[in-house]
């Protein structure tokens, strides 16, 4: 099968590539373009470790193909804190709660929370966990991380009335 | 978990596609939110040489309120229906059960009608088209052609459409202002496929001093090969008082003339009709519990 030409923005970094059109967009990123952070846990959109934002909308990278996301911009874990290094809130909120253990499913926790936190800043419990439902962790039992949900909510809103 | 080699094409407009999909034959499969497909692909469950991508084109997106039917095209993101007022104005039954289909990034992506045209028989989507009789639209070299939602869903993820067809939207009816819609189903984590889940939307009728019940629709997903119509207790209930009926048995009439209930890991066919009949009941409660309000109010 002939491979196709892409060309994406992953992280605000314009990108051309050819790939072979079964490639997904989760391989892609590990594997063309170094970013690890992705992870790939079941890869058929089960437990939400490949979890990138496509324009912005969380969605699976594992259930979708690069070449699907020809023209379109690309956020992964890697683009999530400053340029600096400075932690975003849910970064920062997740490591204060104890929001991980092994980390495994924490880049794709991060890229659902950061969109969760963005379309409702101010989410019930329930409305929390209804949004990481998507996304399994293993090890943390949910506790810290929603924890951290709400912290990250908190942290948001304070950066905003300081401003 | 690597999809087999195919060739991926990406045509500009929905003729193309159909043209397409026609001359490549049963070597290709149409590719719109993947959701369902892409796992299926990669657990090579499926394979297909050929995939046709339709999922921006922009012509089989949107919803547009038309006397009294709500169309929505086939490529509309399921966010957007379960995010659209005119959805929750016209169809609350859609809207409702949109939380219900897998999770918000599965929603992100996937299609009412790819999730209609997969047919999956625990799907929500394909439960609202058959509980609510909605109309498919479909076209293909040959044309364009209606099927209802009656004769639509054939059998497990298979509908009455050709390999040539290619669904471009879905007509829904919408009920008038007397009547109360809900969803109730089951399943062992947030997101799952149901174990049993049951539809009811009803409409009723104050004329006579009493709220009486001039329509009736239970839909039920995860009971059957496909989503599966209670037809009997919904007939069973129409010109009757509400307060006369008892939901614990019109949940038990839903599941009366089931009889190829699925029994696997999840659950015995016996469980499942138990579980079924238990998620009628409540939907019911809610749904006349709704009517009634909006009756009063009306």
């Amino acid at each position: 099968m002939h491979e196709h030409p892409l060309q994406l923005s992953v992280n605000g970094t314009p990108i051309a590539a050819r790939v072979e059109p079964r490639m997904t967009l989760a391989d892609f990123l590990r594997d063309k373009c170094g970013l690890t952070g992705t992870h790939l846990g079941c890869e058929h959109g089960a437990c939400g470790a490949c979890t990138v934002l496509l324009d912005g909308d969380a969605v699976r990278s594992c259930l979708m193909f690069a070449v699907q996301a020809d023209g379109m911009e690309v956020t992964t874990v890697e683009g999530i804190a400053s340029p600096d290094g400075t932690l975003s809130p849910v970064q920062s909120a997740l490591r204060e709660c104890h929001g991980l253990q092994c980390g495994f499913c924490t880049p794709g926790f991060v890229m659902s929370l950061t969109a969760l936190l963005r379309d409702n800043p101010d989410p019930t419990d329930d409305e929390i966990r209804e949004g990481l439902s998507g996304n399994f962790c293993r090890c943390t039992g949910y506790q810290g991380i929603v924890a951290a949900a709400h912290r990250a909510a908190e942290m948001t809103r304070e950066s905003v009335t300081q401003r | 978990m690597k999809p087999a080699s195919f060739e991926y094409h990406r045509p500009d407009s929905v003729d193309d596609a159909v043209r397409l999909l026609a001359e490549l034959g049963d070597d290709a499969k149409i590719l719109a939110g993947g959701q369902s497909l892409v796992p299926m692909l990669s657990m090579r469950l499926a394979y297909f040489d050929h995939l046709i991508d339709i999922s921006r084109l922009r012509e089989l997106q949107g919803i547009e309120h038309r006397g009294h039917e709500l169309r929505i095209g086939a490529g509309t993101t399921e966010a957007r229906v379960g995010a659209d007022p005119q959805v929750r104005q016209a169809v609350p039954l859609l809207a409702r059960v949109t939380p219900f289909v897998g999770h918000f990034q599965i929603r992100n992506r996937g299609t009412l009608g790819g999730s209609i045209a997969h047919a999956d028989a625990a799907g929500e989507y394909p439960a609202v088209a058959l509980t609510l009789g909605a109309v498919m639209e479909i076209q293909s070299p040959r044309g364009r052609r209606e099927i209802a939602a009656a004769d639509y869903f054939t059998g497990l993820w298979e509908t009455a459409m050709e390999s040539d067809e290619v669904l471009t939207g879905v007509r829904f009816p919408v009920w008038n202002s007397r009547s109360g819609f809900a969803v109730q189903e089951f399943s062992r984590r947030h997101g799952d496929f149901a174990i049993a889940g049951a539809l009811v939307a009803v409409q009723l009728d104050d004329r006579d001093g009493q709220d009486r019940v001039t329509r009736c629709a239970i839909g039920l997903l995860g009971l059957g090969p496909t989503p599966k119509r209670a037809t009997a207790a919904e007939t069973a209930v129409i010109g009757k008082p509400v307060a006369e009926l008892l939901p614990e048995e019109i949940g038990q009439a839903a599941m009366a003339s089931l009889d190829d209930i699925p029994a696997d890991l999840q659950g015995s066919a016996s469980y499942r009709a138990q579980v079924g009949a238990t998620m009628a009941a409540r939907a019911w409660s809610q749904a006349i519990d709704e009517a009634v309000a909006r009756t009063s109010n009306a």
